[in-house]
């Protein structure tokens, strides 16, 4: 340690001083090894603090609760919403969006200000979304992206798209009618899903209501609407509901067979004083490339194309299907399974199709034979697909048994 | 202080002989002391050469998309890649700052702060220079604060050399004005400039934990080169680590996560959720860094 060890006489008290200087030198290394334990400690620490518990709430009914969400007239608020889907499609990364674009791009010319581009994005992975609202003629809906953002603006008849990134804008203007305007919100709020949600409560569903939830610092109900009868892959939708606005906060959809949510989508700020006014002005900026869309109707531009671009992403097979004659539902309620007839062969089976092309197609699906015949069930975590060899396809939010029930009962 | 570096100069007659005009450079005076850091790293070729590096960088930038859109094509293709903000320079100069920010901060930034952290302790040590700054009464802890200092400094020097260069080459060649922030909602220039300067600082912010990182690892060895390398080397690693998937959990530990965060203030209203998750990250990184760094060259036998 000491270069200059000319000190030849040391004494054994220069021994222990050395010795202590040693311990010393050790001890400034506990510094940043306790900062790391601290940092480590309040990282864990504190969300767990901050979790104050369910908030004590007077007890309420389904019923009332439900009425309390229909009364909801909130027209002002801002907040940020954060979406995360996982519907356990097979992951194609950027083949898929690379193919989507490419379709895009020869289909018409496409802006990627089109807000039917941009809003299918939202099917899979975790988005951060940010919306406002003042009123039924003035609406906001912007998706955050890195270093970029694409906003929908509905402002009186205007309805613009901005995309930041290639600095395009896609312009149109409704037609429709105030009370269309306010539909088209955001598809993406909590309140639209569980107005979807408790749309299909009938006898199959059971809805109560199970404690309490605090959502982006509001306290709130949590609302449990359930499938009766086992088959659903839907094992429960949670709906959190602002217990003074009656503003739903927060929905969640769990599959039957457990894990992640397959959709989360919840309010984490949310403020219900008026956005400033020039939140919803817009001015193309210069240079930008506007494409003018042709007039739509109130429920296709957003609500509409929104959620059935999400509907589309997730059951490609249904929406197949819908262009063909034939579709018939079986069953009611959850359980429904929607039946065409492709009129066709069926899917090219792995040894027909042959080579690696089936091989890749086997891979996606798993064979199944019944009192129908056999044919391939393509599944992901909520929709899953029976395509039989004589192609006939079964489609529903049903678990692989029942629809060969359905399969074999139609038969 | 240990008592080895209270007797070391008298196993060393030559410190004796040391001129006179070396104890300006460590007087008691703290301000001194730093004056006196600023001076030496400002004045080498080397540090003047990072920074005209960093000016070219938006120069290049603007040229480049000047000639790409001069036949009225949209810079940065259809699609809008390229660095961010790119599609927007034609229409306003100012968003060259923040193009030029974004094409900076992952690399060239940290890079040349890297140089200059790793050689603040190490290369004194390497050129024989480090014991003469040691021989003073200011002590070990004021030498590395004056040093860490030193290196902010130039974080935000740097930082601004290239804001500043961005901001000249964007107004000789694109027009100025009103800027529409990502959002859509249009603000007036004199609040984007006012932005800009905020983006700066917190460019500048960001580096702070590679800065810490960079002295830490200069007090680790007495090479120069070694610490800039091994210091540029991390960089590099933790960058591309940031882009793999599966270390996902991992990835909000890593000082370069959250850089292009910045981008967040041209947002309407601001996002704040991650720019103070990077500047929280990056306090942490200079906290704990800084602290390792000062128990190692606290503790540490300077022989050179």
């Amino acid at each position: 340690m000491a270069p200059f060890a000319s000190d030849d006489s040391a004494t054994a008290a220069e021994v222990d001083d050395l010795r202590a200087a040693r311990r010393r030198k050790a001890a400034r290394y506990v510094v940043p090894v306790a900062v790391v334990g601290v940092a480590a400690a309040t990282i864990g620490l504190v969300p767990a603090l901050a979790d104050s518990g369910d908030p004590d709430l007077p007890k309420i009914s389904a019923q009332e609760l439900i009425e309390r969400i229909a009364a909801s007239d909130v027209e002002q608020l801002s907040g940020t919403v954060k979406i995360t889907t996982d519907l356990g499609l097979p992951d194609l990364g950027g083949l898929e969006s690379s193919l989507a674009s490419g379709a895009m791009e020869s289909g018409d010319g496409g802006s990627s200000a089109d807000p039917s581009s941009k809003l299918t994005e939202l099917a899979t992975g975790t988005h951060t979304l940010r919306v406002a609202a003042d009123g039924p003629d003035k609406q906001k809906l912007s998706l955050l992206e890195s270093a970029s953002e694409y906003s929908v603006i509905h402002n009186g008849k205007d309805v613009w798209g901005y995309d930041s990134k290639s600095n395009e804008v896609y312009h149109s203007t409704t037609s429709g009618s105030a009370e269309d305007g306010k539909d088209q919100a955001a598809p993406a709020t909590p309140q639209e899903m569980a107005e979807e949600a408790l749309k299909a409560v009938d006898d199959t569903t059971s809805v109560t209501v199970d404690g309490t939830a605090q959502v982006a610092g509001r306290d709130a109900y949590r609302l449990v609407i359930k499938p009766k009868d086992s088959g659903s892959t839907v094992g429960q939708i949670t709906v959190a509901v602002d217990s003074k606005t009656g503003l739903p906060l927060k929905f969640t959809l769990t599959p039957s067979s457990g894990g992640a949510a397959v959709v989360d989508a919840g309010f984490t700020q949310v403020s219900f004083a008026k956005p400033a006014a020039s939140t919803f002005d817009f001015t193309p900026p210069k240079g930008a490339k506007v494409t003018e869309g042709e007039d739509i109707k109130g429920e296709d531009i957003q609500g509409g194309e929104g959620h059935e671009g999400a509907e589309r992403h997730a059951r490609p097979e249904e929406d197949f299907g819908k262009g063909l004659d034939g579709l018939k539902v079986i069953g009611e309620g959850w359980n429904s399974v929607a039946v065409f007839d492709t009129g066709g062969e069926g899917m090219p089976s792995g040894s027909e199709a042959g080579g690696q092309f089936g091989g890749f197609l086997d891979s996606l699906g798993d064979k199944v034979t019944g009192k129908f015949g056999s044919g391939t069930v393509f599944s992901t975590r909520l929709v899953n697909a029976l395509m039989t060899d004589d192609g006939k396809v079964y489609v529903g939010a049903v678990d692989k048994a029942a629809l060969v029930k359905a399969a074999d009962a139609g038969k | 202080m240990s008592r080895v570096e209270v007797d070391a100069p008298q196993g060393r007659g030559e410190l004796r002989d040391q001129p006179p005009q070396r104890e300006s450079r460590r007087t008691t005076f703290y301000g001194t002391l730093f004056r006196n850091e600023l001076h030496t790293t400002f004045r080498r070729w080397r540090t003047l050469a990072l920074l005209g590096v960093l000016a070219a960088v938006p120069i290049l930038v603007g040229i480049a998309v000047k000639i790409e859109t001069g036949d009225g094509s949209s810079a940065g293709g259809a699609g809008g890649g390229g660095p961010a903000f790119i599609s927007q320079i034609t229409n306003n100069g100012l968003f060259l700052v923040f193009t030029a920010l974004a094409a900076t901060l992952p690399f060239f930034l940290p890079m040349a702060i890297g140089v200059i952290a790793g050689d603040a302790i190490a290369g004194e040590a390497n050129a024989g220079t480090l014991r003469y700054l040691l021989v003073a009464p200011a002590g070990r802890t004021r030498l590395l604060l004056t040093k860490y200092a030193t290196v902010m400094t130039f974080c935000l020097v740097a930082t601004l050399v290239v804001g500043v260069s961005a901001l000249t080459v964007g107004a000789l060649l694109f027009p100025l004005g009103d800027l529409t922030t990502i959002s859509g909602t249009t603000i007036s220039f004199t609040d984007g400039l006012l932005r800009a300067l905020l983006i700066a600082l917190v460019v500048a912010a960001s580096l702070i934990g590679v800065a810490a990182l960079g002295l830490f690892v200069s007090t680790l060895t007495t090479s120069g080169i070694a610490a800039m390398a091994t210091t540029v080397g991390l960089l590099i690693t933790v960058q591309i680590l940031d882009q793999i998937p599966q270390l996902d959990a991992l990835h909000p530990y890593f000082f370069s996560h959250y850089w292009l965060s910045f981008a967040d203030l041209m947002r309407e209203p601001i996002y704040w959720d991650d720019l103070t998750k990077n500047l929280g990250l990056q306090a942490l990184y200079a906290v704990v860094f800084g602290s390792a760094a000062w128990a190692r060259f606290t503790t540490k036998d300077i022989g050179s």
